[in-house]
């Protein structure tokens, strides 16, 4: 699953506009992951802070 | 805000705010809606604009300019330095907005002229009947309502929802999204007066670094980086940071941004049954220098014509609005943005060696007209010999 590490996240929205599935949103200053997500982890990678991370399921 | 209105235009930015401005003035009633509490506010940008794309819309004012540009530099990969002046000397060739009032000029001057604005509201879904998007479903501190209109603008940026919902596929690709990082550093030691791109591959790959003088001692100092070589250890952040350790060691962040700036073709269409893209989420930023404010305003302006003609014509058809589409792809701006994405496909295949070759070739440039294309017609004039390299694209520099 896709974990938002929120302390590092920007609020910018850079994520939104790579995401396959349009499981991003940012609404106002939150960044909003939906159920369609895939966690193909394309977000992480380009994330400009380094605050989206791909992670086991537990 | 009513329930009801000829034009709904979502987003506030320099798109959003010129398609609601042109919309009441052509007689059109028009709400605008931006999901941030604060019009301009967080900056996502380098805020950098030529002289004549901003006069185009509206006069200069000190109280959003934040500094004049009289000059440019570009820094070569190993160092060496490329100096950009203009023949029109001591003129003005561009400036450095301050987006978080220019934003908000642009946001009351729209208001002034008629229109509804409201900000912390935001679209959340499309209203959709036999495939014509007819409104929005809006949400406004807690409370929803449902906003129809003959045609709604969607100007909601490089984070774009309102399309994908109606259909439209949005998506950037990864090595062609613009990872970016930007600190506004205060006591530095800069030319107020002049920007600096840096190039290579160490500095910011297949990207550039900038330092955008923001007055006297003051830069928006950023970076962007392709999608593509972002990673762990190696992102935007790690680049700039590394390279303000090193450049502007003294230099003190006043304020933080990140983003994503889109260097892809445009949407394949920009229109849609009772829809309109415009700025940068129509992805008309420009590919090359990743500049979208002009674009945005140029857009707006034109969707809220063409909105106008064809509510007046009683048919807002993908098929009529597609005048929109078309009168953008066909002008100036549409087609620069053609020719530039070539020449950023070009420039990123080239090693460092190469660029400090084409660099060094000219160490300072005169312009009559301060633009890429009049550089890169300098450039050439000195190189030959990329003319064959180019290929088909030297025909459309030329």
């Amino acid at each position: 699953m896709l974990k938002v590490h929120r302390d590092i996240c920007g609020y910018f929205g850079c994520c939104v506009s790579v995401c396959p599935e349009g499981a991003l949103e940012l609404i106002d200053a939150y960044l909003c992951v939906e159920k369609s997500c895939t966690s193909c982890g394309i977000c992480a990678k380009v994330c400009p802070l380094g605050a989206l991370e791909v992670v086991d399921e537990k | 805000m009513k329930n009801k209105y000829d034009v709904l235009v979502i987003g506030g930015g320099p798109a959003g705010a010129i398609a609601a401005k042109t919309a009441v003035e052509k007689g059109l009633s028009a709400c605008l809606v931006e999901k941030r509490p604060a019009i301009g506010a967080p900056v996502r940008c380098a805020e950098g604009i030529g002289k004549e794309a901003l006069h185009e819309f509206i006069d200069p004012d000190p109280c959003w300019i934040s500094a004049e540009m009289t000059g440019a530099s570009i820094v070569a990969p190993d160092g060496f330095l490329m100096k950009l002046t203009s023949d029109l000397a001591g003129n003005k060739v561009g400036y450095i907005l301050d987006r978080k009032i220019f934003d908000r000029e642009l946001v009351w001057k729209a208001a002034e002229a008629g229109a509804d604005v409201t900000v912390k509201t935001r679209a959340s879904a499309p209203i959709m009947e036999d495939g014509f998007v007819k409104g929005a479903k809006i949400e406004s501190c807690g409370q929803v309502m449902n906003v129809t209109a003959e045609v709604v603008i969607a100007a909601d940026g490089v984070e774009s929802k309102f399309s994908r919902w109606c259909g439209i596929d949005t998506t950037v690709p990864v090595r062609e999204i613009m990872s970016s990082v930007q600190y506004v550093l205060a006591d530095i030691d800069i030319d107020e007066h002049s920007t600096v791109f840096y190039l290579g591959n160490d500095v910011a790959p297949e990207g550039y670094l900038w330092v955008f003088p923001k007055g006297e001692r003051s830069a928006n100092v950023g970076v962007g980086i392709s999608g593509k070589k972002s990673g762990e250890g190696h992102r935007a952040k790690d680049y700039l940071d590394r390279f303000v350790k090193k450049t502007f060691p003294q230099g003190k962040p006043i304020e933080y941004i990140a983003g994503g700036v889109s260097v892809c073709r445009p949407l394949a269409s920009t229109a849609a049954d009772g829809l309109i893209i415009a700025g940068d989420a129509a992805r008309v930023v420009d590919p090359l220098t990743g500049g979208g404010i002009y674009n945005g305003m140029y857009t707006g302006r034109l969707a809220a014509q063409v909105a106008a003609d064809c509510i007046a014509k009683g048919n807002v058809s993908k098929k009529a609005l597609m005048l929109y589409d078309k009168t953008w792809r066909e002008a100036k701006m549409g087609k620069s943005i053609e020719r530039n994405y070539h020449i950023k496909e070009y420039l990123i295949k080239q090693p460092d060696t190469k660029l400090n070759e084409i660099i060094h070739s000219v160490s300072k440039i005169n312009l009559t007209e301060f633009t890429t294309l009049s550089l890169l017609k300098e450039i050439i004039r000195v190189n030959p010999k990329l003319m064959l390299e180019l290929g088909a694209l030297a025909a459309s520099i030329r």
